[in-house]
């Protein structure tokens, strides 16, 4: 049919050759229209049903977390929300939660492990909070004991980085089994704009910053940090959400299944085998040299490394 | 169980210790104090300050010994204008001339407002465990440069190599196993000289192998953190050490261990928000800045200004953070306790189960 064969040009025409550059996908990471938290959860699953509060201080609507229906099974979800609009964004705190939004997540992902419910989460933040109130009611501890948590956790937990993964504030719900990045996702040690202050005192540095530090999904694949890319439409998810719920679901839940297959669906010793390939992943991250016992004068460490390179 | 109450006979010599680094080292200036990243001046001699010190000098008939290598001191005795410049030092916080042999023997705190210094990794060794019973572990780990670290103005290796050579220091933190009053422990130190006590590969893996060998050993572990957080140069490496440190001590944790954190001036960031806060007990240092994100980003988010006193050991004690705010004279004395307390119950709790095994 013409028109049929219309759209498609034209939607041809629209395609963008892959976006290559770290700081483009940082500024398409961050793009307003990208789906987020909220968008991946009801995209990808079922009769959501949203639980609040940390049970100490309050809630965070900058981070969001449920009970919900994936493929057959009752699972936990969470994620940074940010907003679309400066109404919904300061309502979201522009996606960066404080102490009471990560007491939260620690709650659900108490809840998951008692009730043996996989946990699903999306990354999608500059940060937590680097607030008054976030010191004042323990930011760093927060992040700290949920890391502690994850580690251990006897429920398989699959993480996306669906936009910005940036530093504890990401890692703080994306310690996992399956740690995976959509293509034009980024995940650094800390936000651009972080990373060009502290290296530079230089903000305007953000680009080259991301640049440096080697923050795009294909980088982080190929230094085994994450385990997994996941396609995008061309021009970036928000082009398609729908063809990027579908692919999106598609690896999920293969990367639910092969878990489950491998650990949970074999007991007590399955789970203590999940537990052991979780802490041997992260065990095993990292580059280092042991220097030579009797070395004598050394050059440099530049020296060293060029005759013995790791990586 | 004998091991319980032995204790190695001298305890607490404080006016023994003799630090080994600082002998080597020179003035304890303000602006070293204030700038991160930096290490103390080598010792130069500066006539000016020696004039303006000399009639201080004669006072103290103790104070002019002079003491091991250090010859140009008795030098000093005979002519004035060499007389070097780090007999005294000012205090960064009130001022005041002290004596700097007065101030090492106070672990370096000011005598006069207690401000406390920051110490080099070795100082706090020394000053932590009984003298001589320290074994570093794993000193030659050096780090790679897993992301080919480089920009228009500098690049990781060549960092690496300047920072090596001005620190003595293979890396931002030592790990080893000794004795604290006789009791057995693994320590871990940072250094914020070495780039501002920043967690990389090397941070992580050097905590991580002292963590695995106190397993071994079955010992409790002491970790002193002053850190600024993960290390830029090392990107997502370095955020994935807050994961592979925080597991490891969960399984200390696990196998019942305890494990102490001692946070000192400056902890922030990835260190603070990963292995130091998950420990059993959580000490600081007085005035000690603690915090997840630095005021200055602080302000520059919220262009709120903090109040005085934001950020310290005392807020994070007021908010409920941390168990104790602990003086530095008073260390040895509150860690020993506590491992005390701990190496009892493991003791009482070993002896119930073999009596359970027996009964049966």
């Amino acid at each position: 049919m013409p028109d049929k064969e219309k759209d498609r040009k034209d939607r041809d025409k629209d395609k963008k050759p892959a976006i290559s550059g770290a700081w483009e996908k940082v500024l398409l990471a961050r793009h307003v229209q990208r789906p987020h938290a909220l968008d991946f959860i009801n995209g990808l699953t079922k009769d959501f049903m949203e639980l609040r509060g940390d049970r100490h201080f309050g809630d965070d609507a900058a981070l969001v977390g449920g009970i919900a229906q994936f493929e057959g099974r009752t699972v936990m979800v969470l994620g940074n929300q940010k907003g679309r609009d400066t109404k919904e964004n300061i309502y979201r705190n522009f996606g960066t939660a404080r102490a009471e939004g990560y007491r939260k997540a620690f709650r659900l992902m108490q809840h998951a492990a008692k009730f043996k419910l996989p946990i699903l989460t999306f990354v999608d933040t500059g940060g937590a909070f680097p607030g008054k109130e976030s010191e004042e009611r323990g930011i760093a501890v927060a992040l700290a004991e949920n890391i502690l948590l994850m580690s251990r956790l006897p429920v398989p937990i699959i993480s996306l980085v669906t936009g910005e993964g940036g530093s504890g504030g990401a890692l703080a719900i994306s310690v996992s089994d399956r740690l995976l990045m959509l293509e034009n996702a980024v995940y650094s040690v800390a936000s651009p704009e972080g990373s060009a202050t502290i290296l530079w005192r230089d903000v305007s540095q953000a680009a080259a910053a991301a640049e440096a530090m080697k923050i795009t999904a294909p980088d982080l694949l190929g230094f085994g940090i994450i385990d997994g890319v996941i396609p995008e439409p061309a021009g970036g998810a928000h082009t398609n959400p729908n063809e990027m719920m579908v692919t999106a679901r598609e690896y999920m839940l293969r990367n639910l299944t092969e878990l489950e297959d491998k650990y949970t669906s074999r007991g007590e010793a399955g789970i203590q085998a999940m537990l052991e390939a979780r802490y041997q992943k992260y065990r095993k991250i990292g580059s280092w040299q042991e220097l030579a016992e009797q070395a004598p004068e050394l050059n440099g460490l530049s020296d060293i490394l060029q005759a013995n390179p790791s990586h | 169980m004998e091991k319980l109450f032995k204790r190695i006979p001298k305890v607490g010599g404080e006016s023994e210790k003799e630090p080994t680094e600082s002998s080597s080292e020179g003035t304890i200036e303000p602006q070293d104090q204030l700038k991160t990243e930096k290490v103390e001046k080598a010792p130069e001699i500066s006539p000016e300050k020696a004039k303006k010190h000399e009639g201080h000098t004669p006072k103290f008939s103790w104070s002019i010994k002079p003491q091991g290598d250090q010859k140009p001191k008795q030098a000093a005795r005979t002519d004035k204008a060499d007389i070097p410049d780090d007999l005294w030092i000012k205090c960064a916080h009130c001022k005041e001339l002290i004596y700097s042999k007065e101030f090492e023997n106070n672990k370096k705190v000011c005598p006069k407002c207690g401000f406390h210094f920051r110490l080099t990794a070795y100082e706090r060794v020394n000053f932590t465990l009984d003298e001589g019973s320290f074994e570093e572990i794993n000193a030659r780990l050096v780090t790679g440069d897993p992301l080919n670290f480089t920009t228009a103005t500098e690049t990781y290796q060549v960092k690496s190599d300047q920072t090596r050579a001005k620190t003595g220091l293979n890396e931002s933190i030592v790990t080893g196993f000794g004795t604290l009053e006789g009791l057995p422990v693994a320590l871990a130190v940072c250094d914020f000289n070495y780039m501002g006590g920043s967690m990389g590969s090397v941070f992580g893996e050097k905590l991580v192998r002292l963590v695995e060998q106190a397993l071994e050993r079955r010992v409790p572990l002491l970790a002193v953190s002053a850190s600024g957080g993960a290390r830029m140069h090392e990107g997502m490496f370095s955020l994935m050490q807050m994961a592979k440190t925080t597991a490891a001590f969960a399984r200390l944790g696990e196998a019942g261990l305890p494990f102490i954190s001692l946070l000192v001036d400056p902890c922030t960031g990835g260190v603070i928000a990963s292995y130091a806060s998950v420990a059993d007990i959580i000490l600081a240092e007085p005035g000690a800045l603690l915090g997840f994100a630095g005021p200055r980003v602080i302000e520059q988010v919220t262009k709120q200004k903090l109040p005085p006193g934001f950020q310290t050991a005392e807020f994070f004690l007021e908010h409920g953070m941390i168990d104790q705010v602990v003086a530095r004279k008073e260390l040895r004395p509150v860690i020993a306790k506590l491992l005390h307390h701990y190496q009892t119950a493991v003791a009482q709790n070993e002896a119930r189960e073999r009596e359970v095994t027996y009964a049966r």
